[in-house]
């Protein structure tokens, strides 16, 4: 089972090589078979007596993240339809795309993609599910901005990734949380342990992380705003991804997940609102597009928002209606979406407003509209698939049980209302769409070609999932018990059985429901003009597009307020912030944890020599700071450091006193040196706040520092190791001189590194000053 | 162009430079027991230079003393590093050093240490550092 998941990728590596022919044969041709070959594979599962099958590949054992693949019947649903899809889409792109395309590239992003599809499916092991869910999104991220000449395919990428990477972030959260509640990685194991979950005080936020996961990607309610936009991917890609397959991710992962979460009430709330929401306004929203895929891809999100609702509502009829409708919604949209890309590919245009009568024109086309839309809009005629969902959607909200508490019994109460609206707007954007096409006045001279019926090859992938609209309408039991049920079991968890018929009599009011979205919805596509006002006024600005724009906005402008208000480029005003930073840690550790003590006991008398040279020490600190000649300055600096060196010869430190002055005598030769090619020192007129400022950080660490000495020394706790370096210096070093013992023997590395430092500095003194660009001078 | 005639300070020079010269190798000789050692050293016979370089200039004193400062900064680090890498070759770890005593003709008893040729190291670093930095800063036009 691993092959299925592998070979698409495998099959991309070799695509570049193959693409260079492209020329004298169409990439795609070679594509073909793979998803075929796989559709094959899987069909084979198909049947009555279906058992879940197993497949373990190790990957990371240690943290228990194993491609683990687990057959039951929802994933061969899935399966089936990616590869199946699949196979149409790719067959539909060799007639859609034009050589001079860059194929490689698209094929390369379709296998990719068509493997995360699958592995996302056939996954147990949650952290692979997430890790195929990514390798989605990102390849969904590539074929929208597949075009990336046009603007508005990378806004459209971009928006896709950010919405969808952002859900998939949030469902590995809840992924985490849910093998940290059971201690394992599988879903199955998971869904064994469903009473660990359901007792653990972490369960809604792991289920809030999860739907959020599922909401983004399968485009619910406030959600779907990327689809749209992600239209302007080429049109097979409209199809596969955006239609048929990714944005059933989200679905598939509800209706994996719903086992573990279905007792909870919260699901049921948040996941039937959520879809009923998003079935309303998808629907009510495609009614007011103009452009052909536009109101495709609203009817996507309307769909799915049924689709969605039915897996909230949870009960047995409703899991049934999902599943089947899964697979309805599959081939009716993805024949639609097929027939738009023939139309613009014939006409040119995708704008309904131009577009008109093309049934004489283009008569097959026009009839695989017919039966997807017919089917789409859930017209009760015996042979149309959408409309055996749609009524088991109508029987299911009908049944529901009373909630617990009051917002699902109201929830309960008002859903069957919900689904008939957003039914009937269902019905009137499906009427729009194949009757402004295809029927009606022809504008012929609006259009940017002549239009004429679509090559043969074009029309075989919709024809193919047309003829699958008839035939599951035709004879629904036919995939009923041998297919559907296997995936409505694998959700519900025990045994389903169901019916489909077709007629359930006058008095079903499931079918007074159907009638009545057809009554309602006649009328108001009948109408439709007069109503047009009203459809454009009403969402207006209240669009989740406005936040989505306002929100990416703002959030550029604030961090970039936010780093240009403290990366201003002054050094002053960084280390004003360095320095404030480690007073404001420093001082809060120390007194949180008592480390400010002060004891003078074991103090040295102070003498009169010491406390003079400290003086005039203190002197030439307070006097390098008010002085404004440099010279002043650099001599003024010499003196507090002679009179360091004198502090090392009052408390008997020889060597350092002579290093000292050595030191002290170099360096401000050095700084006369320099200086002397420095202009004087400016007087500086800073705005009092600065000096105030800066006066205040630097007496706070000051003050900080000398504190903290005091405490150092207050505080005793270890003895100090100088004995040792005493009594062993002749022994053991040779020398009588224990500072230069330590120096060269006992801690003689410390000496050899900091000669290296010494040389480096020569060296790049010497580079900087010899080797420095005059360009700039020229 | 002005020219001073620093005929006291050239005099008084030869004569202090080579008192300089040779403290800074006492020093360097002395750090082992006493106060001093191969960071005071250096940066003695670099006053010593220094001052040479004040007196006569540059020219006479590249004529005096041909000696590439830059050179003196990675010998001394050789130096330095060899006598660590040196404790290899006896089994011991890096930069251990030791000390024993030897009897010579003239000078007696005398106690001769491994450290010492690590101070050594240090001390041409020193000398070559601070000349290489004070002489490239002076010459910059």
């Amino acid at each position: 089972m691993i092959f299925t998941v592998l070979i698409p990728l495998l099959i991309a590596c070799f695509i570049p090589f193959i693409s260079k022919y492209k020329h004298k044969i169409h990439t795609g041709i070679f594509v073909f078979f793979v998803p075929l070959a796989i559709f094959l594979y899987f069909l084979q599962f198909i049947g009555t007596g279906f058992e879940p099958i197993r497949h373990t590949y190790n990957w990371i054992p240690s943290l228990g993240i194993n491609f683990d693949f687990h057959l039951d019947g929802l994933s061969l649903l899935f399966a089936l339809l990616i590869s199946g899809i699949g196979s149409l889409v790719v067959l539909y792109s060799i007639y859609y795309l034009d050589r001079s395309e860059r194929l490689g590239h698209f094929y390369v992003y379709l296998l990719m993609f068509m493997s995360a599809m699958l592995g996302i499916v056939l996954s147990d092991n949650v952290f692979v599910l997430y890790t195929f869910w990514e390798l989605t999104s990102i390849s969904s991220f590539l074929l929208i901005g597949y075009w990336h000449f046009k603007e508005k395919s990378r806004y459209g990428a971009l928006k896709s990734m950010m919405i969808t990477i952002f859900g998939g972030l949030s469902m590995f959260g809840g992924f985490i949380l849910l093998s940290v509640i059971t201690g394992t990685t599988s879903i199955q194991a998971m869904i064994a342990n469903a009473d660990i979950i359901m007792d653990s005080p972490y369960m809604p936020l792991a289920l809030g992380f999860i739907l959020l996961g599922a909401f983004t990607k399968s485009a619910q309610f406030p959600f779907h705003i990327w689809l749209p936009d992600a239209m302007e991917a080429p049109t097979p890609v409209s199809a596969y991804l955006h239609s048929a397959t990714m944005v059933k991710a989200g679905l598939y992962l509800v209706a994996r997940f719903s086992p573990v979460f279905t007792g909870f009430e919260w699901f049921f709330i948040i996941v039937s609102i959520a879809g009923i929401l998003t079935l309303c306004w998808g629907s009510y929203m495609a009614v007011r597009q103009t452009d052909l895929k536009a109101i495709l891809a609203f009817s996507t999100i309307s769909q799915l928002g049924m689709i969605m609702a039915m897996l909230g509502f949870g009960t047995k009829a409703a899991i049934f209606a999902a599943m089947f409708h899964i697979l309805n919604h599959a081939t009716f949209k993805g024949s639609l979406f097929m027939v738009a890309g023939t139309v613009d590919h014939e006409t040119g245009t995708r704008d309904i407003r131009k577009l008109g009568g093309l049934a004489t024109l283009m008569p097959i086309t026009a009839t695989l509209a017919l039966f997807g839309t017919f089917s789409m809009a859930g017209i009760p005629l015996p042979f149309l698939n959408g409309f055996y969902s749609k009524e088991l959607f109508f029987g299911s909200s009908i049944e529901l049980q009373e909630g617990a508490t009051a917002l699902s019994s109201f929830l309960v109460e008002i859903i069957p209302y919900l689904a008939v609206l957003g039914s009937i707007f269902t019905f009137v954007y499906s009427m729009y769409f194949v009757f402004g096409t295809f029927w009606g006045p022809k504008q012929l001279d609006k259009l940017p070609k002549k239009p004429h019926e679509a090559p043969i090859g074009m029309l075989i992938a919709p024809g193919i999932l047309v003829l699958g609209v008839v035939l599951i309408g035709l004879v629904p039991s036919l995939i009923n018990g041998t297919f559907i049920a296997h995936a409505a079991e694998a959700v519900y968890g025990g045994e389903v059985t169901q019916e489909i018929y077709f007629w359930h009599g006058w008095s079903s009011t499931a079918f007074q429901m159907s009638l009545a979205v057809v009554g309602i919805g006649a009328i108001l596509t009948v109408t439709r003009t007069r109503w047009s006002g009203i459809y454009q006024a009403f969402p207006g600005k209240l669009s989740a597009n406005k936040v989505y724009d306002w929100l990416m906005e703002k959030l550029d402008t604030y961090s970039s307020n936010v780093t240009r208000s403290y990366m201003t480029g002054s050094l002053r005003n960084y280390m004003a912030i360095i320095l404030s930073a480690i007073f404001i840690v420093t001082v809060t550790v120390m007194l949180v944890t008592g480390g400010f003590t002060m004891n003078f006991e074991d103090l040295a008398p102070v003498t009169t020599i010491e406390l003079a040279v400290v003086l005039v020490i203190m002197a030439a600190a307070v006097g390098t700071i008010f002085t404004n000649k440099n010279v002043a300055a650099i001599l003024i600096v010499g003196m507090a450091g002679y009179g360091i060196a004198l502090l090392f010869v009052i408390y008997r430190a020889p060597d350092l006193a002579l290093t000292q002055l050595a030191v002290e005598t170099v360096s401000v030769a050095l700084f006369l040196l320099c200086f002397y090619h420095l202009p004087n020192l400016k007087k500086r007129n800073e705005p009092f706040r600065t000096k105030t400022t800066n006066a205040i950080v630097s007496i706070g660490f000051g003050t900080m520092v000398t504190l903290i000495g005091i405490s150092a020394h207050s505080s005793d706790w270890f003895g100090t190791i100088s004995d040792y370096f005493l009594e062993t210096s002749y022994s053991l070093g040779g020398g009588d001189n224990v500072v230069n013992v330590i120096l060269v023997d006992m801690r003689g590395l410390d000496t050899l590194f900091e000669i290296a430092v010494l040389g480096i500095a020569a060296l790049a003194i010497y580079t900087l000053i010899k080797y420095r660009s005059n360009k700039g001078e020229k | 162009m002005y020219k001073p005639n620093d005929l006291i300070l050239r005099t008084i020079t030869s004569l202090i430079a080579f008192i300089l010269l040779g403290f800074s190798i006492y020093l360097l000789f002395a750090g082992h027991n006493s106060p001093g050692g191969g960071f005071v050293g250096g940066l003695m016979t670099s006053a010593a230079i220094v001052l040479m370089y004040m007196a006569y200039g540059i020219t006479v004193l590249e004529k005096f003393l041909p000696l590439n400062y830059r050179k003196i900064v990675p010998l001394g680090l050789l130096v330095a590093t060899g006598t660590g890498l040196g404790s290899f070759l006896f089994q011991q770890p890096f930069l251990s050093q030791t000390f024993d005593y030897f009897h010579f003709p003239v000078l007696g008893e005398l106690e001769l240490a491994t450290a010492m040729l690590f101070d050594l190291g240090v001390y041409l670093t020193v000398f070559g550092v601070t000349i290489t930095i004070i002489l490239s800063i002076a010459e910059d036009r």
